[in-house]
């Protein structure tokens, strides 16, 4: 009975979570889509300084990531088929599941990172100081002042991010394909793209645009909800980077299945 | 009372205002007027609930019944864009200044006239230096916040609440944290913002000293009730028990019962916000 009602419990808690997420990315697409257009400007300077927070600065670190992670693909993917005598179609494994699948991922992930924590802690700094309290008492929404920005840089940057990191990752594949399996960086990076649907790419873009939706969210979502103390930033912090994290895998499993069901037929 | 005539006019009428967290109460009814272009002190003890009623003036807070009148609105049940309409005329000073630390301090004060007027850059500008120049921070405008002292924080936290000419300004604990010179000088700012704006002005405190400067009249909270209201000479001479005691800094009595000390826990234990 006890263990019923605590299973119920957290059942409820955890869609009162999703409903509050969904409500904030609701209010963010709101001042970002349709605000505008009821003549409240867009805030693009401070849209533009996230994006360059976001995407721009995670450029070098990402790069590196996905370099490697594609390297390490090639070398996994070649210990099976070198068997099968097929190590050509390294470059189709890694061109594959970078575009499909890892770009978005590790993307997600290094960007949950960098700024989903930071999101969190600036707001939750902001909440702790009474920054937030006075946005309200000068009529100004929070969610519109900070999140927005945030949402906007995100839904542009995550997939602009996404692109940049197939092609390291491919490029990290190239690098096994020329040093082992007889190709040539030009050859290797024709055979991923004769290996490449126009869908693979669109695929992981809508998942990556579906992540930076979750990331945002997440991030703002918990630093807003901060309670007083140094210590509960710390703790929202802590948070946003988990509940990303696995809201990410949860969303990239939906939309994975929904890909693989729409194109099975 | 010099400024009997214009005090006739109420500016906020409260009416047995409760206001509650979760299940637990902390104000219990509270009813009072404020007048125009006084100086009202809401006095009371840590976790009396005296930061509470503050937030729910500014509206922070919603409040669980009762009214809380202000030009012409009930604030207890008006929309959020009617709020904001409010909000757009009142300024409100934080007890850590609340500055933005990512914004410099003339960006701080031209943030509320950036977002609700039309007015060109340079008049923005204008008007920043003169906010700063009145609350004694000239020059400062291309400081961030973490580069000033705590006193000047509160200064330019009160330029930015002073900068859409607001009517009635509110302070959450103007002196705390400060050392008494630097306090001084913020009770001074109060005082001098009183003469020449005649502004409705609302402070929340515990200092004593800082409120008999300030004060025209006094409210003392206690435990979610007011105990007392009156000018500030009337207080001073008041032989309320609770306002005696608060006046003359007397500790709460040893607790005798076990049950009474639980009953003290649980009913002043809630931090102040």
């Amino acid at each position: 009975m006890e263990l019923t009602s605590q299973i119920g419990g957290s059942v409820t808690d955890g869609l009162a979570y999703l409903g509050g997420l969904a409500s904030l990315a609701g209010r963010a697409a709101y001042f970002t889509f349709v605000a505008p257009f009821r003549g409240k400007p867009l805030r693009l300077p401070r849209a533009v300084s996230q994006g360059m927070q976001v995407g721009v600065r995670a450029l070098p670190i990402l790069s590196l990531i996905t370099f490697f992670i594609g390297l390490i693909l090639a070398l996994q993917s070649a210990y099976e088929l070198r068997r099968l005598g097929a190590l050509t179609f390294v470059a189709n494994a890694v061109a594959i599941s970078m575009t499909r699948e890892l770009g978005p991922l590790i993307t997600a992930i290094v960007v949950i990172g960098r700024s989903g924590s930071a999101f969190a802690a600036e707001i939750g700094t902001m909440k702790v100081s009474e920054e937030i309290d006075a946005l309200e008492t000068m009529a100004i929404q929070p969610i519109d002042f900070l999140v927005t920005p945030k949402f906007l840089a995100m839904i542009v940057m995550l997939p602009c991010l996404t692109i940049w990191a197939n092609s390291m990752g491919i490029l990290g594949g190239a690098l096994f394909g020329v040093a082992q399996a007889d190709f040539t960086l030009a050859r290797y990076i024709q055979a991923s793209l004769d290996a490449l649907f126009l869908r693979d790419i669109v695929t992981g873009l809508v998942k990556s645009l579906m992540f930076g939706v979750t990331i945002t969210a997440v991030g703002c979502y918990e630093g807003l909800l901060t309670g007083a103390g140094a210590e509960q930033v710390g703790r929202s912090t802590t948070r946003a980077v988990v509940v990303s994290i696995f809201l990410v895998i949860l969303v990239d499993l939906v939309f994975t299945t929904l890909f693989f069901f729409m194109s099975g037929r | 009372m010099v400024q009997t005539a214009q005090q006739a006019e109420t500016m906020i009428s409260l009416r047995n205002l409760r206001v509650s967290y979760g299940d637990r109460e902390i104000l219990h009814g509270i009813s009072f007027d404020v007048m125009r272009a006084e100086t009202l002190v809401i006095l009371g003890g840590s976790g009396s609930g005296k930061s509470t009623l503050l937030r729910t003036l500014v509206g922070l807070e919603r409040p669980s019944s009762g009214e809380i009148w202000l030009r012409g609105k009930n604030l207890a049940a008006i929309s959020s864009q009617e709020m904001d309409e409010i909000r757009k005329r009142i300024g409100m000073s934080f007890q850590g200044g609340a500055l933005f630390g990512s914004m410099t301090v003339g960006e701080n004060v031209a943030l509320p006239l950036r977002e609700h007027t039309k007015l060109e850059d340079s008049t923005i500008e204008i008007i920043v230096r003169l906010k700063l120049d009145q609350v004694g921070l000239a020059g400062f405008e291309n400081y961030m916040p973490s580069q000033l002292s705590g006193g000047m924080k509160k200064r330019a936290a009160v330029a930015r609440a002073l900068a859409m000419d607001p009517e009635i300004l509110f302070f959450d604990e103007p002196s705390a944290g400060l050392d008494p010179i630097i306090a001084a000088g913020v009770d001074q700012l109060i005082l001098e913002l009183k003469k020449a704006f005649h502004m409705t002005i609302i402070v929340v405190t515990h200092e004593l000293a800082s409120a008999f400067l300030i004060a025209d009249r006094m409210v003392l909270i206690d435990k979610g009730n007011v105990v007392a209201i009156g000018p500030a000479e009337e207080m001073r001479s008041s032989t309320h028990p609770r306002v005696r005691q608060f006046l003359d800094r007397v500790a709460e009595p040893e607790v005798a019962q076990e049950l009474d000390y639980l009953q003290m826990l649980t009913e002043i234990t809630r931090p102040g916000r």
